[in-house]
């Protein structure tokens, strides 16, 4: 049976990295190659790694992190932020990244999302929908969660894998760092609309919460930072639980 | 030395990390010439049937391939280098494989594809590849194609919607259709083993 994968995401700044809470006053928490070994070692299924910085220097330096994970680290590599045409993709994909997430780019310029997904295969292609209720719906937003598109995150969700989208990853701005649990709604919506896999992102804060994103939210995977970042949670506590729970986890 | 046929398709850096990891010497393999003179060959993953097949002819390279085959040579196919082991695909129904083994690969008919995650392999004949593995071992897999006919060749087999082949061997040659160069220490195992062993 396929697993739920559990998945940390490294947001990373000039070669360190931080999180914040709704997208904002972000903290430093470690050494990237650091953590990610750290993470590997206790069975994570897979790593992200988010470039947050969007200056020359830290898109230089993030390379250099993923260019040193993947000589160690054996799991498939997710790399994103500011990423904005073919060359940016190939650049990370030859860094040692398996698959790229694209959020701002993809809206601003869809045929970007139909062009990697026609050169590199869908299956290296991760939509990065960030979204936040409005009106009784869910828009997406761009440039790190602080301009509305003006799109409707489901829609668009939808419209992204129809372009060549191998996964989508649901980011709720509203539930970032503030361990309230996923928007499990959101998660849902989308889950049920399109038929690639769903990562949920956003709102961790306690086992429980991780359950509902997959039970409820019907997510393929879950995506985690702060909590683990801060020691709150570990994956074989969160794998542990999720077995006892029937979930089929590796 | 371990050739990697560079095709133009598909991440070769990640599995030249890992046999280099390994301390197993390997080098990319872009022209017929270098082919005779390597100890084993691997076809890795990612592209499509059709343009892998055509892209192997266009770089003079299907027919040393094709001679390593019949020689019954060291080889591994990771992925679609799996599914170029067959005789057809659903995926480019007009082009032949290496056909060394019977049998087509077709989609994956299930709610979401491609089949993306790890998933348990369950090893049905015990192989030098398995060495030291459990008989049911998690590996990752990214393939929105498989081989569903159940054939004596078959090492392994994975369930997504329904029973696929998920290692085949014939004498000296492996195919696997899960990723080993990123399934973490048990993948690492496999290579080690296929490098050393078989």
């Amino acid at each position: 049976m396929l697993t739920i994968r559990i998945i940390p995401c490294l947001d990373v700044d000039e070669g360190l990295v931080v999180k914040g809470v709704k997208f904002k006053d972000l903290k430093v928490a470690g050494d990237p190659v650091e953590l990610a070994l750290k993470y590997y070692q206790e069975g994570a299924d897979e790593l992200t790694f988010l470039d947050v910085g969007a200056s020359l220097k830290s898109r230089k330096t993030m390379m250099e992190v993923v260019q040193k994970i993947s000589e160690k680290i054996f799991i498939p590599l997710t790399a994103g932020g500011g990423i904005r045409s073919l060359d940016d993709i190939r650049e990370l994909l030859l860094a040692g990244a398996d698959k790229v997430s694209i959020c701002t780019a993809a809206i601003e310029n869809p045929s970007l999302i139909q062009e990697a997904a026609c050169c590199f295969g869908s299956q290296c292609i991760v939509l990065s929908v960030d979204a936040a209720r409005v009106n009784g719906g869910w828009q997406a937003f761009i440039r790190g969660g602080t301009h509305n598109s003006g799109l409707d995150a489901i829609l668009w969700a939808k419209e992204g894998v129809s372009l060549g989208a191998g996964e989508i990853l649901v980011n709720s701005i509203d539930r970032d760092g503030t361990k309230q649990g996923y928007d499990l709604e959101l998660i849902r919506e989308i889950s049920e609309k399109v038929r690639v896999p769903v990562i949920a992102s956003g709102g961790a804060g306690n086992l429980e919460q991780i359950y509902e994103a997959i039970a409820i939210g019907r997510a393929d995977a879950v995506l985690l930072a702060s909590t683990l970042h801060y020691g709150e949670m570990s994956i074989p506590e969160i794998k542990k639980y999720l077995k006892s729970k029937g979930v089929p986890i590796r | 030395m371990i050739g990697i046929v560079d095709y133009g398709a598909g991440n070769l850096n990640s599995i030249l990390k890992a046999f280099s990891y390994l301390k197993l010497p390997a080098r990319l393999v872009t022209s017929p010439e270098q082919i005779s003179k390597l100890e084993r060959l691997v076809i890795p993953g990612v592209g499509s049937f059709g343009a892998a097949l055509a892209e192997l002819r266009h770089r003079n390279l299907y027919p040393a391939v094709i001679n390593w085959l019949k020689e019954n040579r060291p080889f591994l196919g990771i992925c679609l280098g799996c599914q170029l082991l067959f005789e057809k695909s659903e995926e480019a129904p007009e082009e032949t494989g290496f056909s060394i083994f019977p049998g087509s690969c077709r989609k994956i008919r299930a709610a979401k594809v491609p089949h993306m995650g790890w998933n348990l392999v369950k090893i049905i004949r015990p192989d030098p590849l398995f060495s030291e593995l459990d008989s049911a071992e998690y590996f990752y897999f990214v393939h929105s194609y498989a081989v569903f006919e159940l054939m004596g060749h078959a090492l392994a087999l994975t369930y997504y919607g329904s029973h696929f082949v998920a290692a085949v061997k014939f004498g000296r040659i492996y195919g696997v259709q899960f990723h080993p160069e990123k399934s973490g220490p048990a993948g690492l195992k496999l290579l080690y083993n296929w490098g050393t062993k078989c």
